[in-house]
């Protein structure tokens, strides 16, 4: 997805200003003129500045550049879907994980994705429980990290 | 001499030496594979090495990188597509070559330069850093602002693309890393109340985010075909390569310089050192006219300083904290996460870490001649290892390696953010590196500011106080000023006449 500069020039200048008037509201160290907000409020007036100059510069070549230009994958339906799947997948398993447990939620996700990216549903779901069962022998049982087991707990091993 | 023993023993262990094995098969596969990148290695690699000491994780670290910008040649040489960005200099002159029939020489030729390269830049990081290191120790807090902006500027500047718009990554850089409690008056900036927040902006999520997620989103939103891998007999790589090497030799050593040269330079990496030694080649070449047509030399030259580009980043990375390329910003978060803060006071205090970091330099590029070989040999077998499998197999590595650091899915909430950030940002030409720079460099560069200011009272002039400060601080203030002043006398110039 391309965006003319002046998309993001009023962007950054919105954003700028945010940073720059919540950095107000921070506490002053006690006997000096500078504390804690001098480091967001100097690059917020460097966002700002430099949005300014995109916002022109976008504004100037706006006959040429359109303000959005989907690329060509977006105006596929079946594209922007399959793109669109990766961030969802990576919010189900933030909000599902804990409930349903590592190795659920990993199985479904890959799953998901390999059929999608059209692998056989055999392969798919081979290849997804074997990495699933890699990943988490590989972190849960070596590097000790405590991959959630949800639903599983009865059987963890 | 004890130091440099003591540095041996500590990577020549058997677990040391196998986890350098399994990061040069992981570096070598990753590498040899278009479209997953040497800096995507290095971030799927870190959840990993976060479990290790500082000498295995170093090391494996060092060694994927090593195999991994070696491996980009092989499918720029079969392919025509650069496994990672540093083979892309050469990619149409290596994939020439093949249409030749000379694939065999052109890999061959690729492997022994990495290695020389990577030799060359090693040597270089050995013999200066520790120098540098003891000049380094005398410098304040005005010193080390003034570095970090000059490694910033020089980011900014080296940066593909727009100045303008590798200033605003620097900054979003910047940004982030103000997130969290605040360094001098302990206070909440950007937290909105979030206790997960106050910790700040994981380093690692961050960048496995920046580098892996946002690949895998780049790879959906493609329309890669699968390619044809040229089907020629590849046999013996080192046969005639003797008299090319000798042939060329200057063009290696050179290739080298250039290389480690480029590499120490802030932000500019093992990719832009390709470029320049290709363009270096090829202007001091006595056949210009071959170049482009399956030609030998631009690889050698090229070859040797991508590799060598790799240690030189390690230069400003061990001795200053700041990073030579986005793979050391990675390295100095690691380094950070280890206790084993960078700067002149580990060559002091743990001189036996640094040396076993060159060793474990050495053994890499040692390695690669076997192991590349190896590769060569497989690069079919990997070559047609299917894209749509290997990504959400890589998405599912992402989402377990920013979760592993803190145990939380705040790691991938950042992740994701970041991710689709870095893809929105890289599709509208707004360079990656200087983001991730910004973010190591901004505590650090924060630090150092307000205390500096607290020294000084207040005083700007303070920052010019010592005389090596004066020469960092007029040597940055000529780079952010310089060019905008020139370019404005120009066009009045150019204007007058009229």
């Amino acid at each position: 997805m391309r965006l003319n500069d002046a998309v993001f020039g009023i962007a950054l200048l919105f954003f700028a200003f945010a940073v720059i008037a919540y950095s107000q509201t921070f506490p002053a160290t006690f006997g000096q003129n500078y504390g804690p907000d001098l480091f967001p409020v100097l690059i917020g007036s460097g966002l700002a500045i430099c949005g300014a100059v995109l916002t022109f510069r976008g504004w100037g070549a706006r006959k040429v550049v359109p303000w959005v230009e989907l690329g060509a994958w977006a105006q596929d339906r079946q594209k922007l879907v399959t793109f669109m799947l990766i961030p969802a997948a990576l919010v189900f398993y933030i909000l599902f994980s804990d409930f349903l447990g590592f190795l659920p939620t990993a199985l479904l996700i890959l799953f998901v994705l390999l059929r999608r990216f059209s692998v056989a549903p055999v392969n798919a779901l081979g290849i997804a429980c074997i990495t699933t069962l890699l990943i988490h022998t590989v972190f849960a049982r070596f590097l000790l990290v405590p991959l959630p087991w949800g639903l599983l707990q009865p059987i963890a091993w | 001499m004890d130091v440099l023993l003591t540095a041996f023993d500590l990577v020549f262990t058997p677990y040391v030496l196998l986890v350098m094995l399994g990061a040069a098969l992981f570096g070598l596969f990753v590498g040899s594979i278009p479209g997953l990148t040497a800096t995507m290695a290095t971030a799927l690699l870190i959840p990993i090495t976060f479990f290790m000491d500082p000498v295995p994780a170093i090391a494996a670290i060092v060694t994927t990188v090593a195999m991994a910008i070696f491996a980009g040649d092989i499918p720029g040489c079969l392919l025509r597509i650069p496994g990672t960005p540093a083979s892309a200099a050469y990619a149409d002159e290596a994939h020439a070559m093949t249409a030749k029939g000379l694939a065999e020489k052109a890999l061959g030729a690729s492997l022994v330069c990495a290695v020389i390269g990577g030799l060359i830049g090693t040597l270089v990081l050995a013999t200066t850093a520790p120098l540098l290191a003891e000049f380094a120790i005398q410098f304040s807090s005005f010193e080390y602002f003034w570095l970090a902006c000059l490694g910033l500027s020089c980011a900014v500047m080296i940066s593909t693309g727009s100045v303008l718009k590798g200033v605003v990554s620097l900054l979003i850089g910047l940004f982030i890393s103000t997130i969290g409690i605040d360094i001098t008056a302990g206070h909440p900036r950007f937290t909105f109340g979030s206790v997960e927040m106050m910790g700040g902006i994981s380093f690692i999520p961050a960048m496995i985010g920046m580098f892996a997620v946002s690949e895998v989103l780049r790879y959906v939103a493609s329309n890669r075909q699968k390619p044809q891998v040229s089907q020629q007999a590849i046999g013996n790589v080192f046969r005639g390569l003797g008299p090319v090497l000798a042939r060329y030799k200057i063009n290696l050593l050179r290739g080298g310089v250039i290389g480690t040269a480029i590499g120490i330079l802030p932000g500019a990496g093992a990719d832009i050192a390709a470029w320049v030694a290709y363009a270096v080649s090829k202007k001091f070449s006595r056949e210009p006219e071959k170049f482009g047509s399956g030609h030998v030399e631009g690889l050698v030259d090229s070859g040797c300083a991508n590799n060598a580009g790799l240690s030189g980043a390690w230069v400003p990375a061990l001795v200053f904290g700041i990073p030579g390329d986005s793979i050391t910003a990675i390295v100095i978060g690691v380094l950070y996460m280890k206790g084993m803060n960078p700067g002149p006071t580990v060559f002091l205090n743990q001189p036996e870490l640094i040396y076993a970091v060159f060793v474990a330099f050495f053994l890499a590029n040692l390695a690669l001649l076997p192991l590349g070989f190896l590769a060569i040999r497989l690069a079919r077998q990997v070559l047609r290892m299917p894209q749509r499998v290997l990504m959400p197999i890589i998405l599912m590595f992402c989402l377990v390696g920013a979760f592993a650091i803190n145990n939380t899915v705040f790691g991938i909430s950042i992740m994701l953010v970041l991710g689709l950030l870095a893809y929105l940002m890289e599709e509208n030409g707004f360079p990656i590196a200087p983001t991730i720079l910004g973010i190591v460099l901004g505590t650090m560069l924060e630090d150092n500011f307000m205390s500096s200011m607290i020294k000084a009272d207040g005083d700007l002039l303070g920052f010019f106080s010592r005389p090596i400060a004066l020469v960092l601080g007029i040597v940055t203030l000529c780079i952010w000023f310089l060019p905008p002043i020139i370019r404005a006398l120009r066009s009045t110039r150019g204007r007058a006449p009229q």
